[in-house]
């Protein structure tokens, strides 16, 4: 292999030939960039089902797309089937993909309405406690194919390797708030490994219920800003109350830089480091040191092969949760020293809000066009900034920079964290 | 085969079924002269069979209670069998090696609670307004930590929490496929120098209503009493009985494993996972692909490990393949001895082959309608094919 083609490690280089992406702004990279660097929110009222009594109202719902049947399972494919056919179109890829899928998915239950209409065939109740005996006893009676299907954590990907002819068994993943970046991760090292040229990354979340929203609210992770609601996501202020839920998907198709040449391919970026380190301290909240959120900078700029100063702008998780943002600055902080201040940082969930499985993508897609597009989108509902974070966030208004190399970072729940390091030139 | 410094090994085990905890009685049942006989639980489910968990004392692998009501029983039994294989490879408590050790976790989750949903739809049937009712009571029945406990990452989260594993975390979700590619990917990455170690598995709790649930919303169990797997027949349901399994295994590098002086039950030579449709023998020709590594093996001294799930058209298509492609090597359906499960399936077989290889066992038949074996087994072959989609075929040699 030509040495133009491999990276600091003699690993192939892997480029990314193909974007698709929607949020609650909108269908499509164009309109979502349009927005997305207007300063414009998308997040607002839920419509989606009855908020009366909810501590929190608001989200970046994604209600626009067509769906033959209102379930989290229908309107996560069917955000995935769109932005693939948008990131294979913008690839210039048709027929069979032919390379391995790496979905990242929200974990799916029954939906409610499903437990309604099956306990509504069962039997009547014998003593409390005992619905799911009266399930039981209605599906021995009359089986329920389409029931077991929708809550399959395998049907989404099933769908997605069907309708885009992938090769060998698609990996449906869950890395809870970094899934987006581990699919993208998974697709490097897949094409690292020698094993394809290309790998189709896709991470998709249409999950917001009133449970999905009422389990995070117990958990007292969202804002309760409501009104009005684009202004509730407010990261690295200091009146940050919290993470607003929202929707989405994204698409990359990654192929090794070799191969995308070989072919033609426009190369709009490259995937040059990614980086992971397990937290031990607690289920929801990060070592208070930042050290498992240092140790996955670090190693995502290992892997990339460059030093900190190599980093010319930096796509932030900035979730708006008081923990998160803190400890993020925190770990930033000591991976960039003193030179922090002069970097620009800056959070799109204070637009689309936190789409959850879908974040790393999502971030990923935006973080490849700030460098195609040399357009800094801004944190919006920076008003009131927190003291104990100085940030450049890019403060309510895009800001005109070209820049070479960009840092993502997604933390999750579960200890997960994951950052990205992509440029816009191979070398 | 050759050695060399990128196999991938396996040197730890860590097993929960319904035939004990860890791997001392699982050997001995794999050495055993005598066939091993199934437990089963009949009456808890009824008219669902269960394989029931082992007497377990949860201490033993997670030592603060506090952590044990954190999860619920499938996010346990998998911390529980995740600990079980650190100490049989030797790595517990071994703070540098935990701390760079890949883990990929196949995961299910989606526990409910039964009393919670049960008042909810009651209540659901005197009143029109289902989603109203929905935000009263939810806000206030819902267990906050609930979320938590059932949520599928978070079973790789309390193993980095407990077990202090955490150079990565991922988890794959997806049913059989899910362990399938939980490893291949680990052995990919390990063949790939990507990883030096990796800890990889699965669990799955069976005595559950909700999950039971799932597998009759197609009439899938099978109903009544227990019958050998190979046998089922459909007057008695749908072929599957779900079985409480955790299987976790270490994986490591050659030159790791040997630099380290740990002991290897076995190598795997191969592994990979496909789907598609089962229509018109394309079951067939995928898994003819997906076998072919292992259709040189000496017939004698080779052992396949069915993860048949019962199904009855999917196991007499599996015992029609195995019969004809790889003819003559001994079959074990292990799901008829512990059940079925899941995400669980694939790791479980795993371990099984690994326990075989690294002790030589001659495996008794586990079902009146396989063969004994002749010789001790120096080579193993474990098959899933996922009880909807999936199917992943693995083999591995002895040291």
């Amino acid at each position: 292999m030509s040495k133009a083609y491999t990276d600091h490690l003699g690993r192939p280089i892997v480029a990314v030939t193909g974007m698709g992406v929607i949020t609650s702004l909108g269908q499509g990279l164009e309109d979502n960039w349009a927005a997305l660097s207007g300063g414009v929110s998308g997040i607002h009222k839920i419509t989606r089902f009855p908020t009366e009594g909810l501590s929190t109202r608001i989200s970046g719902t994604v209600d626009f797309i067509e769906l033959p049947a209102e379930n989290a399972v229908e309107r996560s494919y069917a955000m995935a089937r769109e932005t693939t056919l948008e990131a294979l179109a913008q690839a210039g890829l048709s027929g069979d993909f032919n390379g391995p899928l790496f979905l990242a998915a929200p974990p799916i239950e029954p939906e409610w309405s499903a437990r309604f209409e099956l306990a509504d065939r069962a039997p009547a109740s014998e003593r409390p406690g005992d619905a799911y005996n009266r399930f039981l006893a209605a599906m021995r009676q009359k089986a329920d194919p389409i029931f077991h299907e929708a809550v399959l954590f395998g049907s989404i990907s099933e769908r997605l390797a069907d309708r885009f002819g992938t090769r060998g068994l698609p990996v449906t993943l869950s890395t809870a708030c970094a899934s987006g970046a581990t699919a993208i991760q998974l697709g490097v090292e897949a094409i690292r490994q020698g094993r394809t040229d290309r790998a189709l990354t896709v991470a998709t979340d249409g999950s917001v219920s009133a449970e999905a929203l009422i389990r995070f609210s117990l958990l007292s992770a969202l804002s309760t800003q409501n009104d009005p609601p684009e202004k509730a996501s407010k990261p690295f202020t200091k009146d940050r109350d919290g993470f607003v839920i929202a929707e989405g998907a994204a698409t990359l198709v990654l192929e090794s830089l070799e191969a995308a040449i070989a072919r033609g391919a426009r190369v709009y970026g490259i995937l040059k480091g990614c980086g992971e380190k397990a937290d031990l301290f607690h289920r929801t909240r990060s070592s208070p040191d930042g050290g498992p959120a240092i140790a996955t900078i670090r190693a995502a700029l290992a892997d990339a092969g460059i030093d900190e100063t190599g980093i010319g702008y930096i796509n932030a998780h900035g979730t708006s949760t008081p923990e998160n943002d803190k400890m993020e600055y925190l770990s930033m902080s000591a991976v960039f020293g003193e030179r922090l201040p002069s970097i620009p940082v800056s959070s799109n969930k204070s637009m689309i809000g936190h789409t959850l499985t879908a974040a790393g993508a999502v971030e990923a897609v935006f973080s490849i066009q700030t460098m195609l597009t040399g357009t800094l989108p801004p944190t919006i509902n920076y008003q009131n900034p927190d003291p104990a974070i100085v940030l450049d966030v890019v403060p309510n208004a895009k800001r005109s920079q070209q820049v070479t190399a960009v840092l993502s970072n997604s933390f999750g729940f579960g200890g997960q964290n994951a950052s990205l390091v992509m440029t816009d030139e191979p070398a | 085969m050759t050695k060399s410094a990128n196999d991938v090994v396996i040197t730890g085990v860590g097993i929960v079924t319904s035939q004990g905890v860890g791997a001392e009685p699982h050997v001995a049942l794999l050495n055993a002269v005598e066939p091993p006989k199934a437990r089963v639980e009949t009456e808890r489910f009824a008219p669902y069979p269960v394989h029931p968990l082992p007497e377990i004392d949860w201490s033993q692998q997670i030592a603060k209670r506090g952590d044990q009501r954190q999860m619920e029983n499938w996010q346990r039994l998998g911390v529980f069998a995740a600990g079980l294989a650190l100490d049989d490879a030797g790595l517990k408590d071994n703070l540098e090696a935990c701390g760079s050790m890949d883990m990929i976790v196949a995961a299910g989750g989606g526990e409910r609670d039964i009393n919670v949903d049960s008042l909810i739809v009651d209540e659901a049937l005197k009143r029109n307004d289902r989603e109203q009712l929905l935000n009263e009571k939810l806000t206030t029945e819902l267990r906050p930590t609930l979320f938590l406990a059932q949520l599928s990452n978070l079973l790789a989260g309390n193993i980095s929490i407990v077990h202090k594993v955490t150079g990565s975390s991922r988890t794959f979700m997806g049913e059989e496929a899910a362990g399938i590619s939980a490893i291949e990917t680990a052995f990919a990455r390990i063949k790939a120098g990507q990883s030096t170690h990796t800890l990889v598995g699965g669990a799955f709790s069976a005595e559950r209503l909700d999950i039971i649930l799932l597998i009759e919303a197609i009439q899938g169990h099978a109903l009544g009493e227990w019958h050998p797997i190979w046998s089922r027949k459909p007057e008695n349901g749908g072929g599957m009985i779900l079985g409480s399994v955790g299987a976790f295994l270490v994986l490591e590098s050659r030159e790791y494993a040997e630099a380290r002086g740990a002991r290897i039950y076995a190598t795997i030579d191969a592994i990979e996972g496909d789907r598609g449709s089962r229509e018109d023998g394309r079951l067939e020709a995928r898994l003819r692909d997906l076998a072919r590594p292992g259709a040189a093996l000496e017939p004698q001294s080779t052992v396949v490990f069915s993860g048949t799930s019962g199904f009855h058209d999917l196991a007499r298509r599996e015992k029609a393949f195995l019969e004809s492609e790889l003819a003559g090597r001994p079959v074990r359906a292990y799901g008829g001895l512990v059940g079925h499960g899941i995400e669980a399936q694939f790791p479980v077989g795993m371990a099984f082959a690994a326990l075989s290889l690294g002790h030589a066992a001659k495996v008794p038949p586990f079902d009146p309608a396989e063969a004994p074996m002749t010789a001790p087994a120096k080579t193993a072959i474990v098959t899933t094919i996922g009880h909807a989609r999936g199917e992943g075929v693995a083999v591995l040699s002895a040291e």
